[in-house]
């Protein structure tokens, strides 16, 4: 019944419109299709530059209401991400002025010019210093913004530290899965073809690569603060994307095709909770292109900390190989025979006896 | 001694027509449906636009609803949308399938059908001087494959695992794989034959265009003296007929992906528990071939109501263009280099950061011919004389929208702040404002300029201007806080965003845009009103030239016929923007030059 009423109204406010319209149509016949036509004119060129000036206010007034819930008070929260922020900064300047002259310019012009009995349009088909005017400011405008996006272009997406932490990040439908190289530090080789739910090889790691077998499998991503960190991305099924906004990063994860980035975490997620105000702010990872119905609940969780509790973390965390393979677990017979070897030795006789 | 040929055969066909007219009426069928004239043609295109408008724009305010409050139930949606809405909630994958097709809708049935279908059809001969386009029989077909496609389009509607819900761009392989998405089986299959079926449409379209163009002008009408909207025409035929085979060529091949087991896009892939038997594909493969034309598309759609809205702008400041030459060169500049820019939409696959850096510098170059086209229109409004016409105001909002939209693609061609704003409501906000909204306006200033000489009739102003005022202050209200959503990384298609820490404070502002929307909707309602409403009761139109204007289109009798001009095509002796000069008002294109006349 609700909704019969609101579709009565809504008819209604569009009668009465269309019946205002038609009745205007009528007086405007009977004072002076020519005098209408001029008092038309003159209230347009007023709403025009009303228009201007309420909409730069509004602009003004959206800036306002809306910036500080953009992440860009806050800062980045990566190092590299600073030098978006900067070019983000450089880009509104240029482009700001720009907006405001010509917007101002093409209200204000059709405002002053409006059409009067008085003034006669001036012929002024072309000026050529003009015209090279505006070709060659804008260019070397284009330039500068060219230059300064290229150098951190090349920054940001150059080549990782070799120091830098590796982490796996695979995005699937609809989750992420991260992989932590573990003690020796590689990755162990994947092949799609391993995959095998059942047995909880869900990411088609290859067994059969020893480097596999020390390799941490995670929902949650533990970064350390301050140390650079490079993302290899996958994807399983189609292409999602990994969008990390508070760092600045982005990059596709596409199947059959590895991706990377790298960034470096400025502050723990302990501290953006007091840097954004925000007692549940967590950093999240977002899925960035389309990927199926659950698209938008593709969430990741990414815990930055100081690099002890990151080691605290990672020690607590076991081997996927062992949680799938409980029998093969070395750690208990290894121990029985060497007590005082360092913790990669089980390791490395593993690798000649597999 | 071409001109002379095409004289006589322009003589030719006047007589042929006289003939023709005197012995028998054309039937309804021949007329209005099965029509080979050029403006009857173009009516049929702008009518299926706007009903596909209608059905586009209807659709964003449904997924509009979703995100204004993702907890609410709207009972009445279950009764129209059955289970898709079950519990009167909207279903995510119906939610995809909405926003797949309001993008496939408007970006290619309404934006490119409907406006350049309607306007190239409709301007072209009238404008160059010519009795009907090069293959009236290629024109018709043109316009009936888009109409198997749109019907093949909207039955997808109806299959029972939904319409494709991949997004517009339809990228595999979710695209490729049914057991990725509903909307990946036969709905899918739909939309890539549909997509053939509108890509001839585009194509015999395009090659008519470009062929009446080169070959048929009037005598006099050198390519320099043609109005702008006929360049912006031509290129923008040039961009569909050069990028349009490669989408096709890209669609073929997914079709192949899909039903014949090929491994084109698809490698390396487990889905839904199942290990795909595909290898060695490239998923980023479909990207660039999807940008090879979807980049250019970008222009398909927004030439036209560049070239429109330089010819209006300059009628109704009663002043000629400003800086003519510019104007085309900038045309032809854009059309060059938007074939050169398309991977500036795949800076985060992967790409090469090398590949990368010549994107960016060749994207960022064509605010350079943007800029100047900017310039221009406002010098040419620079101390005119100016009526506010409904397609006056139209044609300034399109100048106010396109520099707002062109500055945020500033932001977006620079690879390094993509990274950020990449997948984000900055690129809505960006792509509606300059390529949506902005066309559109084009769109309407051209419906409102030419309607007294489609129909004969005008439309009521009162509702043009309320059309106007709330279309333009809706759309910045609706489009400029994403800018906001976009800055905080909040991701475009998202069904729900209230699970996320970072994206939900923006609750208050998506359900304000919401209710715009709707008002901006409702306004658009009144235009179809009008529009339909006048084409039987509007005022008659009771002059040639009821704006004054120089071109030749206004030299025809008020309800042209096939042929356009009952007798000898008129000839042409100078450019189409004589406003204001030697003291003269107008002097349309086929008075003969004075010998006092001063040059310009």
């Amino acid at each position: 019944m609700k909704e019969l009423l609101y579709v009565a109204i809504t008819v209604m406010v569009f009668v009465v419109i269309f019946q205002i319209a038609k009745a205007s149509e009528y007086v405007s016949v009977l004072k002076g299709e020519e005098k209408t036509r001029k008092q038309n004119n003159k209230i347009n060129g007023f709403l025009f530059i009303t228009f201007l000036i309420l909409g730069l206010f509004g602009a003004w007034y959206c800036n306002e209401l809306y910036y500080g819930k953009t992440l860009f008070p806050q800062g980045s929260a990566s190092v590299e991400g600073e030098k978006i922020d900067l070019m983000l900064y450089i880009t509104i300047a240029v482009t700001g002025v720009v907006f405001v002259i010509t917007q101002v310019l093409l209200f204000w012009f059709a405002f002053k010019y409006q059409e009067s009995d008085t003034k006669k349009a001036y012929y002024f088909p072309h000026n050529t210093k003009l015209e090279l005017l505006w070709t060659t400011v804008p260019a070397i405008f284009l330039t500068i913004l060219v230059v300064f996006g290229l150098k951190f272009w090349f920054k940001i997406t150059g080549d990782a530290p070799k120091e830098a932490i590796v982490v796996e990040i695979t995005g699937h439908q609809f989750a992420w899965d991260m992989r932590y190289p573990g003690s020796d530090g590689k990755l162990g080789k994947k092949n799609y073809k391993l995959y095998n739910n059942p047995s909880g090889n869900t990411l088609g790691v290859d067994f059969e690569d020893p480097e596999s077998w020390d390799d941490l499998h995670t929902t949650e991503m533990h970064l350390p603060l301050g140390k650079p960190v490079k993302l290899v991305i996958n994807a399983m099924d189609v292409i999602h994307d990994v969008g990390l906004p508070h760092f600045r990063m982005k990059m596709d994860a596409v199947p059959g095709i590895p991706t990377t980035l790298w960034f470096t975490p400025k502050y723990t997620t302990a501290e953006m909770k007091k840097r954004t105000g925000n007692p549940n702010f967590v950093y999240e990872i977002s899925c960035d292109q389309i990927c199926g119905k659950g698209h938008f609940s593709m969430r990741g969780i990414i815990t930055v900390e100081s690099e002890a509790d990151y080691n605290k973390w990672l020690a607590s965390q076991k081997p996927e190989y062992f949680t799938l393979f409980p029998s093969k677990n070395p750690l208990k017979k290894e121990s029985v025979e060497t007590d005082s070897t360092t913790s990669t030795k089980p390791m490395a006789q593993l690798t000649k006896n597999p | 001694m071409s001109t002379a040929i095409l004289n006589e055969t322009a003589q030719h066909e006047v007589h042929g027509e006289a003939h023709h007219e005197h012995h028998h009426q054309e039937t309804f069928l021949t007329k209005y449906i099965f029509s080979q004239d050029h403006k009857m043609i173009a009516k049929q295109f702008l009518v299926t636009g706007i009903i596909w408008a209608f059905i586009g724009g209807l659709f964003s305010v449904v997924f509009r609803l979703q995100l204004a409050d993702p907890n609410a139930t709207y009972p009445f949606l279950e009764d129209f949308l059955g289970h898709w809405a079950k519990g009167g909630k909207l279903q995510p994958e119906f939610y995809y399938a909405l926003v797949t097709m309001h993008g496939t809708i408007l970006v290619f049935f309404v934006l490119t059908a409907g406006l350049s279908g309607t306007f190239a059809n409709f301007l072209i001969p009238l404008q160059i001087g010519a009795r009907d386009m090069a293959s009236p029989l290629l024109n018709m077909l043109s316009y009936w494959f888009f109409f198997l496609a749109s019907i093949i389009m909207l039955s997808s509607l109806f299959v029972q695992t939904g319409p494709a819900s991949g997004g517009w761009t339809i990228y595999p392989p979710l695209s490729a794989l049914g057991e990725a998405s509903q909307g990946s089986k036969i709905g899918m299959d739909l939309w890539l034959v549909s997509m053939a079926m509108f890509i001839v449409s585009s194509l015999l379209g395009g090659l008519n265009y470009i062929t009446t163009i080169l070959n048929m002008r009037t005598k006099g009408m050198s390519m320099t003296r043609m109005p702008l909207t006929i360049w912006a025409l031509f290129f923008t035929a040039v961009l569909g007929v050069l990028s349009f085979p490669v989408l096709l060529s890209g669609a073929i091949l997914l079709l192949f992906d899909r039903n014949l087991g090929t491994s084109f896009y698809l490698s390396d892939i487990v889905v839904a528990g199942k290990i795909m038997p595909n290898e060695g594909g490239s998923a980023i493969l479909f990207q660039h071939l999807f940008w090879f034309l979807g980049h250019p598309e970008v222009y398909i759609i927004l030439l036209p109501a560049m070239g429109m809205s330089s010819e209006i702008l300059s009628v109704n400041s009663r002043k000629p263009i400003f800086g003519y030459m510019a104007m085309v060169g900038s045309l032809f500049a854009i059309t060059i280099l938007a074939f050169l820019v398309w991977a500036h939409h795949m800076f985060v696959t992967g790409l090469n950061p090398f590949l990368g850096s010549v994107f960016v510098l060749l994207t960022l170059l064509i605010a350079v011919p943007s800029a100047i086209k900017v310039f221009n229109w406002l010098t040419t409004l620079w101390r005119g004389n100016i009526r506010f016409t409904p397609a006056m105001m139209f044609a300034i909002g399109f100048v106010s929208l396109f520099i707002s939209g062109g500055l945020t693609g500033i932001f977006l061609g620079n690879s390094a702040l993509d990274i950020h704003l990449h997948d984000t409501y900055f690129v809505i906000a960006h792509f509606h404002i300059v390529m949506g909204v902005a066309s559109f306006f084009g769109l309407f200033a051209g419906v409102y300029h030419w309607y007294p000489k489609m129909f004969g009739r005008y439309l009521n102003n009162t509702l043009s201007y309320i059309h106007f005022w709330i279309t333009i202050v809706g759309a910045y209200l609706i489009f400029w806080p994403m800018h906001y959503e976009g800055l905080a990384g909040m991701p475009r298609r998202y069904y729900d965003f209230s699970n996320w820490e970072s994206f939900k404070n923006f609750g208050g502002l998506n359900q304000f845009i919401s209710i715009i929307a709707m008002l901006v909707f409702a306004a658009q309602i009144l235009f179809i009103i009008n529009f339909f409403y006048s084409i039987w009761k509007g005022r008659k139109v009771t002059t040639l030239n009821p704006w004054n204007a120089n071109t030749l289109e206004w030299t025809t009798p008020i309800r042209p016929g096939h042929g356009n001009w009952p007798g000898d095509i008129p000839e042409v002796h100078r450019w189409p923007y004589d406003y204001a000069k030697d003291g003269k008002d107008f002097i349309p294109q086929d008075v003969p030059v004075g010998d006092d006349e001063s040059k310009h």
